[in-house]
C-alpha cells in the first residue's frame, strides 16, 4: 500500500508531503503520524507541503486535526512551505487553519519548533519538575 | 454571446482515485488553455471538493468537462452529475459550516467562491447536478 | 449556358475579374491605409483570401458557412488578418470593409449573367450576401477580442506598475500601496507579495496604505485575505499608515482589525518588523 514516510529527527518528526494524497492516504497519514508521535515520544512534527498543488478543505482538515491531536500528545505541529497559490484558493475557499503554526520553509519550522522546546525546558526547570 | 465548445470529455468519479484523477486532468486542461497558475489551483481545488460530493454523498457518477468560449473569452466548463441521494435544501447546502459528511462544510460554497459561474440542480431521489465556469 | 452555372463555378470561373474589382477597391486613394500597410501586401492578403472563400464555396454549397469544416481556413485566415489590423491600428470600420468591399464586384458579376433567371439570380444574390456578411460580422469579433486582448495586457501591466514590492531589510519586504483598491488590485498585490515572500524568504510583511485614500469593507476584507494567505506562508502581515479617518470608518463599520498587527506609521513598522527578525534600530553619531 501506498504511504507517506515519516522521519526521525531528533526529538522531532519530519513529513514531507510530496504526492498528490487520495483521501485514504491523508487518513492513513493521520494515524501513522499521532502513533509515531507517542511511540517516538516526539516534541514536535514539521509537515512540509511545498509539493503539494493543491490543499482543499479535507486536506485542510487532515492539517488542523494533526495540529490538534499532537498538541494533545504534548508535541507542536509547524505546516511548512505552502505555495502561494495555495495560500490564495486556501484563504478563498474560507480555510485559514487557524492553530496551525506555519513556516517558510523547513529551516526556519525548525528554528521555531526549537525555541518552542527551548522555552518550555526553561519553564520545566523554573517549575515544578516531577 | 453564444457559448462555443471547442473540446468536451467525459470522465468517472467512482473511486478516491478517480477524485485525484479528476484534478490532474482538470490541471492539465486549465494550464493548456492558458489559465495563470492562481487560478489553475482555484480550479483544480473547486474540482477536488465538487469530485469528492460526487463520490461520497453522490454514490459516484461522473465529470464532463469542456474547453468553452464565448467570443472574447475561453475557459473551462465543468458539470458533476451524480444519481445520489438529492440534497434536500440547497440554499443550506451552500453556506458555509453545512456538513454532511463531518467535514469542515467547505465544499459547495467554497468551491463557489473558487469559480466565475455556479449553479446546482438537484432533485431529492435523483441526483445532483453541479455545473462550474471559469473564465481565463 | 451562363445561367446554369453553381456559384462556385461563377467565382472561380471569374475569380481573377473578381480580385481585380476588389482591389480596384481596396486600393483606391483614401481607402488603402499605406501608412500602416503596403500594396503589395495586402494585395496578396486579398488574392489569398479570395483563393481561401473559391475553395470553401466549393466544399460547402450550402453557402452559408454552417459547414465548420469547409469554411475553417476562410475563418482562420480572416481572424488572423483581422486580429493583426486591429494591432496595427486600423479603424474598425477599414477591417470590416475589407470583407463588404468585396460585395460589389460579386454582385456585378451576378448582375451580369443572372439577368435571365430572376429566381436564382435572387437566391444567389441572397446567398453570398448572407455568405459575405457573415464574414463581415467575423472580422468585427475577431478585430473587438484582438482589442480587448490589447486592453487587457495593459491593464495587468499597469497594475503591475503600481504594486512594486521591495525588500527592505534581509527578511523583510513592503508594499507601499497607493490610489483605490479594488479587487482586481488587491489580488495582484497579493500575488506579487507573496511570490516575493517566498523568493526573498521574508518572515514579515509591510503593507503601507498611507497612499490608499478610502478604505471601505470589501477593501478592508481583501486586506485580511492577504494577511491570512501570508500567514498560512509563514509570514506575519503588518498594516501601517492607517490615517485617523479610516481608523474611525473602520470602527463604523464595525470592521475588526483584531488578530492583525496596524502601526501609524511607516517608520512604527519597520521599526516592528526588525524587532521581529531581532535588529533593533539605535541612534548613531551622524556623519554629516
Amino acid at each position: 500500500m501506498e504511504r507517506i514516510p515519516i522521519l526521525k529527527m531528533g526529538k522531532f518528526l519530519l513529513v514531507s508531503i510530496q504526492v498528490d494524497m487520495h483521501d485514504r492516504l491523508a487518513l492513513t497519514l493521520q494515524d501513522e503520524l499521532t502513533a509515531r508521535i507517542v511511540e517516538e515520544n516526539a516534541k514536535g512534527v514539521l509537515i512540509d507541503i511545498s509539493a503539494l498543488e493543491m490543499v482543499d478543505s479535507f486536506i485542510g482538515r487532515m492539517l488542523a486535526n494533526i495540529a490538534t491531536m499532537a498538541r494533545i500528545l504534548d508535541a507542536e505541529t509547524v505546516v511548512v512551505g505552502m505555495q502561494p497559490e495555495v495560500a490564495i484558493t486556501m484563504v478563498e475557499l474560507g480555510l485559514s487553519l487557524p492553530g496551525v503554526r506555519t513556516a517558510l520553509n523547513i529551516e526556519k519550522g525548525m528554528e521555531i519548533l526549537n525555541s518552542l522546546l527551548q522555552s518550555e525546558t526553561q519553564d520545566g526547570t523554573e517549575g515544578s519538575e516531577t | 454571446m453564444e457559448l462555443k465548445v471547442l473540446k468536451r470529455s467525459t470522465f468517472p468519479i467512482r473511486s478516491e482515485e478517480d477524485i485525484v484523477k479528476a484534478r490532474q486532468i482538470v490541471r492539465n486542461w486549465a494550464n493548456e488553455v492558458g489559465f495563470k497558475l492562481v487560478d489553475q489551483t482555484k480550479l483544480v481545488t473547486a474540482t477536488s471538493e465538487l469530485a469528492r460530493n460526487t463520490f461520497v454523498h453522490g454514490g459516484g457518477g461522473e465529470m464532463m468537462l469542456e474547453q468553452v468560449e464565448d467570443g472574447t473569452r475561453s475557459g473551462l466548463r465543468i458539470t458533476f452529475q451524480d444519481h445520489g441521494p438529492g440534497i434536500p435544501d440547497v440554499t443550506r447546502a451552500l453556506q458555509d459550516g453545512y456538513s454532511t459528511a463531518g467535514g469542515l462544510g467547505l465544499g459547495l460554497g467554497g468551491a463557489k467562491r473558487l469559480v466565475h459561474e455556479f449553479s446546482i440542480q438537484s432533485e431529492v431521489g435523483k441526483g445532483t447536478v453541479v455545473i462550474i465556469v471559469k473564465w481565463v | 449556358m451562363e445561367k446554369a452555372k453553381t456559384l462556385y463555378a461563377l467565382l472561380s470561373g471569374h475569380q481573377n475579374e473578381i480580385l481585380r474589382q476588389w482591389q480596384k477597391e481596396q486600393l483606391a486613394p483614401g481607402v488603402l491605409r499605406s501608412d500602416l500597410i503596403s500594396p503589395d501586401e495586402l494585395k496578396q492578403q486579398m488574392e489569398d483570401f479570395l483563393r481561401y472563400l473559391v475553395e470553401a464555396v466549393k466544399k460547402d454549397e450550402t453557402e452559408d458557412m454552417s459547414s465548420l469544416e469547409a469554411w475553417k481556413e476562410v475563418r482562420s485566415f480572416l481572424t488572423e488578418i483581422s486580429k493583426t489590423q486591429a494591432k496595427k491600428g486600423f479603424l474598425p470600420s477599414e477591417t470590416s470593409m475589407f470583407i463588404f468591399s468585396l460585395k460589389k464586384p460579386i454582385f456585378q458579376l451576378l448582375q451580369s449573367y443572372d439577368t435571365e433567371d430572376l429566381e436564382k439570380f435572387a437566391s444567389d444574390l441572397w446567398k453570398v450576401n448572407t455568405l459575405l456578411d457573415q464574414l463581415g460580422l467575423l472580422t468585427m469579433e475577431s478585430y473587438l477580442k484582438s482589442k480587448e486582448e490589447i486592453i487587457r495586457r495593459q491593464q495587468e501591466e499597469m497594475l503591475e506598475l503600481s504594486t512594486p514590492v521591495v525588500k527592505i531589510w534581509e527578511q523583510v519586504v513592503a508594499v507601499p500601496l497607493i490610489g483605490t483598491l479594488d479587487s482586481a488590485r488587491t489580488q495582484m498585490v497579493m500575488e506579487n507579495l507573496l511570490q516575493e515572500i517566498v523568493r526573498v524568504s521574508a518572515t514579515i510583511a509591510i503593507i503601507d496604505i498611507t497612499g490608499v485614500p478610502t478604505v471601505d469593507t470589501l477593501v478592508a476584507q481583501h486586506l485580511f485575505k492577504t494577511v491570512s494567505a501570508a500567514r498560512l506562508m509563514g509570514a506575519e502581515c503588518v498594516i501601517s499608515g492607517i490615517r485617523p479617518q479610516i481608523a474611525q470608518t473602520m470602527v463604523h463599520l464595525g470592521v475588526s482589525f483584531q488578530d492583525i498587527t496596524t502601526k501609524a506609521t511607516l517608520a512604527e513598522a519597520i521599526k516592528y518588523a526588525f524587532s521581529r527578525v531581532g535588529y533593533r534600530i539605535s541612534k548613531g553619531e551622524s556623519t554629516k
